[in-house]
């Protein structure tokens, strides 16, 4: 393993199907601590499997069938005494579109912990506060907590699931293409975020420019396999794959 | 040739249209004005019948004089009970149909159950009670063995329209539940259950609505041609307006003189029976605008 | 990273499937449950009206059992009679004269209906008019019966001279009314779920509306709009408080509109309440529920089979 820096995802030979279909090909990746990791790729590359893989949401799938090891922090998520339901406690994620719940934007970020048994009104008020400053959306919010998440603009509803998922305060943030739904505005604000949020972060992409903006690493996948993975700068710049710089010059043109 | 024939036929085209959608509108017309005869119909010959004392009093004079209030409360009763059967169960195989059902041959089964009972006629359900909850249980007839009877009546109803209202909430509700942690039956409890009660409970009014209307379910398995008192148990039987009304027009002795009682039962029955269906209508229309997701 | 590791055969795929926790388990099978509740009521009932039936045709302490020849063929339904007959066929043919005129009645306007629903009404209108056939199909039938016999009755018997309105006739004009809200509502699901690609292609080879709408729309849903016909078949048949109230009763076989007839679920509605449970006539009765049932089930399952070859062709 990488000596120095914390790795908190590694990820050893994973392959993926989805029944007969392989959608990952022996996958083995080291993610660091604290630090942003983009995944990019055309589409149907294995980039959003990959992703969510690692708070087993791919479970749910009909016909999804794992080999290899994957360790975050260390613990195998997918060894026999591996809870699902606890791994997604420590694994927050953000999903495509905003998603959040037909609740008020309180009780959408309480969901969480009272999952977890927290009742005490005065914990969850300490909690929603913390998660919506983390989120940066407080001071937009704070006087209408008790109003439908649904009434909220599309980027804001955004940051209620970010903050929704911190709220759990994971150690890791997954983010699944999270501004693809959302206008230039709200994308920028959401990636003002994820610069500053100073927490591991694994974000799959389709916009190139954005891996570009906010990631300190980036993976590039290509049918189903992680073709070359390294610092953002190093990749974009001076990538060691002809694959990779075929797929990037494509796009920057 | 071709070129003039594709200005030929060009008015001959739009005659025969002409007439066609005409007859197609007129279907339409008709419909409506069916609708609006029947209901003027007892409009007109209901409403002098009517009166607070209609409303309220037992009936008197063999029928010919009085109100007909157990008939009401029987009714209201007995769509209740059918209701409070119908609708855990149906409750909970839409949950099961939406939420945990995998395409298979358990799941084709069941659907081939639940749309088969639909279309089961109204008056075998009856046979049906009669047989289970009248004798074989030994309810007798009662409020009991008839809001079963009719609950099993509306178990395909209630459960369509509850797993349709599961089925309209996004995916990506059961998705952010399962993701922070939840575990199925919790995201179903928490998440996508109260996003889909409205829709599934608006579904439930229309078979109320169903429940009230019926008659040959309830002929021998509930109802009675006159009763004294209220029910005070689920045991009795009651009177119900559809069978008052059935029993006044056929089998009485006045079938003439009884005439305004059986159009003021008749005008109270599908009062009750379209209000509910129309504030259910007018509900799920606004439910359906009002949905942000 | 793995290079200098020890070369050894990769485990093979384990399925990701979740495992239901105990209590997971509980709920999904108490689901369950509820889902086979349904299906448990079918049985229930068949097996009721099978066992009440069969009561009829085996010996007991009241004489020996009908034979299923009679059952089936005699014409001659006389439960209450010192030497009772208990054949179920003017019964049948009672059912399926009502039915017959009903659905030749329903069919046109329901479909029509369906088309203007679908195809020509604008949404202002359509918005109004889908309700409002909802309506019309949630009249209590009682009230449906009701203005048969106290309105259309004596009209039809008064203007057309009969010895009675209460006919074949008058019975299928209120079928008719019930189940075209069916046919509607189904044939205009079925119309709605053409595409709108078919359509504009048509539109764009210089087709009418009505081009349209019977070249293009009609026969790409025709499989659609059977099941609503089917289905309103079905109600027409199993509907029980209109015949019995306006189809005059009489257990004979119809020779024209405007014989009275006794279908079979009029039959059961008006001697049910009338027959000592366990009696001769009421099994009699139960087997006429029996085979009501069965004609039913057919045309549901026929149906069911229409419907899902169209859900599969339409996908």
């Amino acid at each position: 393993m990488v000596e120095g820096d914390q790795v908190i995802i590694s990820a050893r030979e994973v392959d993926f199907y989805y029944g007969d279909f392989q959608a990952l090909k022996n996958i083995s990746i080291d993610i660091l601590k604290d630090e942003v990791t983009a995944m990019i790729g055309p589409s149907g590359c294995g980039k959003s499997t990959f992703l969510k893989l690692l708070n087993r949401m791919n479970d749910f799938v009909p016909g999804a069938r794992l080999a290899g090891e994957i360790f975050i922090g260390g613990e195998s998520i997918y060894g026999p005494d591996a809870d699902p339901v606890v791994i997604r406690r420590r694994v927050g994620m953000v999903f495509q579109r905003p998603n959040p719940f037909a609740k008020s934007i309180y009780d959408n970020i309480c969901y969480g912990p009272r999952l977890i048994g927290i009742k005490k009104t005065s914990e969850l008020d300490e909690l929603t506060e913390k998660a919506l400053r983390a989120a940066a959306l407080w001071d937009e919010v704070k006087d209408k907590l008790n109003k439908s998440a649904l009434d909220l603009s599309g980027g804001q509803q955004q940051r209620v699931c970010i903050a929704r998922a911190l709220a759990l305060e994971p150690d890791i943030l997954l983010m699944d293409e999270p501004t693809s739904a959302l206008d230039p505005i709200a994308t920028a604000k959401v990636e003002e975020w994820i610069k500053d949020a100073g927490m591991s972060i694994v974000i799959v992409t389709h916009n190139m420019q954005q891996a570009a903006r906010i990631s300190d690493k980036t993976a590039y996948f290509f049918l189903g396999e992680l073709i070359e993975f390294g610092p953002t700068k190093e990749l974009f710049t001076r990538p060691k794959e002809t694959k990779t710089e075929n797929y990037i010059t494509g796009r920057f043109g | 040739m071709l070129e003039a024939r594709k200005g030929h036929t060009h008015l001959d085209r739009y005659r025969r249209e002409g007439i066609v959608l005409f007859f197609i509108r007129l279907t339409a017309v008709l419909a409506l004005a069916i609708m609006a005869s029947i209901l003027l119909y007892l409009l007109v010959n209901g409403i002098p019948a009517l009166s607070i004392s209609f409303l309220t009093e037992f009936p008197r004079d063999s029928m010919m004089a009085g109100g007909v209030l157990p008939a009401i409360v029987g009714t209201v009763v007995l769509a209740l009970g059918a209701l409070l059967t119908a609708i855990p169960l149906g409750f909970g195989a839409a949950i099961y149909l939406a939420e945990y059902a995998k395409p298979g041959y358990l799941v084709s089964f069941i659907r081939l159950g639940v749309s088969n009972l639909a279309g089961v006629p109204s008056v075998v359900f009856g046979l049906f009670g009669l047989s289970l909850f009248v004798t074989t249980f030994g309810f007798g007839r009662s409020i009991l063995s008839g809001s079963l009877t009719l609950g099993l009546l509306i178990l395909p109803t209630v459960t369509a329209a509850a797993e349709e209202a599961l089925r309209q909430t996004p995916q990506s509700f059961r998705e952010a539940a399962l993701a922070l942690g939840a575990s199925r039956f919790q995201a179903i409890r928490q998440v996508v259950l109260p996003a889909a009660l409205p829709g599934m409970l608006t579904g439930s009014i229309l078979a109320l609505g169903r429940a009230a209307g019926e008659t040959a379910p309830i002929m021998f398995t509930a109802s009675a041609a006159f009763t004294l008192a209220m029910p005070d148990s689920v045991f009795r039987e009651v009177m119900a307006l559809s069978t008052h009304i059935y029993n006044l027009a056929t089998n009485s002795t006045h079938i003439e003189e009884t005439r305004p009682q059986q159009f003021g039962s008749a005008l109270v029955l599908l009062v009750l029976v379209l209000g509910l269906s129309m504030f259910a209508i007018i509900i799920r229309a606004k439910l359906r605008r009002g949905r942000k997701w | 990273m793995a290079e200098d590791a020890p070369i050894k055969e990769k485990a093979p795929p384990i399925s990701l499937a979740p495992k239901l926790s105990p209590t997971e388990w509980g709920v999904k099978a108490f689901f369950l449950l509820c889902a086979v509740s349904a299906l448990g009521s079918m049985f229930l009932i068949m097996v009721f009206l099978f066992m009440e039936a069969g009561g009829l045709f085996f010996m007991s302490e009241e004489g020996p059992g009908v034979s299923l020849t009679e059952f089936f063929l005699s014409l001659d339904w006389y439960p209450t009679y010192p030497d009772p007959s208990y054949g179920s066929l003017a019964l049948v043919l009672g059912s399926l004269s009502v039915t017959m005129v009903s659905i030749v009645l329903a069919t046109p306007f329901g479909i029509g209906l369906a088309i203007y629903l679908s195809s020509v009404a604008g949404p202002k209108v359509r918005e109004w008019l889908k309700p409002a056939v909802e309506l019309l199909a949630s009249i209590p039938s009682v009230i449906l019966g009701f203005v048969g016999m106290v309105a259309v009755a004596p009209f039809m018997q008064n203007v057309l001279d009969l010895p009675t309105g209460l006919n074949v006739l008058n019975a299928s004009i209120f079928l008719a009314i019930m189940a075209t809200p069916t046919i509607a509502s189904l044939g205009d699901d079925a119309l709605s779920a053409v595409s709108q690609t078919v359509k504009d292609g048509s539109y764009a080879l210089g087709a009418t509306r009505w081009e349209t709408i019977s070249r293009v729309m009609l026969p790409a849903s025709l499989s659609g709009l059977s099941t609503a016909v089917i289905l309103g078949l079905g109600r027409a048949l199993g509907e029980t408080i209109v015949v019995l109230m306006v189809a005059g009763g009489s257990a004979q076989v119809p020779h024209s509109l405007f014989d009275s007839v006794r279908p079979l679920t009029s039959t059961l509605a008006a001697e049910m309440g009338e027959t000592a449970i366990g009696s001769p006539h009421y099994h009699a009765l139960f087997a006429l529920g029996a085979l009501l049932f069965v004609l039913t089930l057919g045309f549901n399952l026929l149906a069911f089979h229409l419907a899902r070859r169209w859900g599969r062709s339409s996908s």
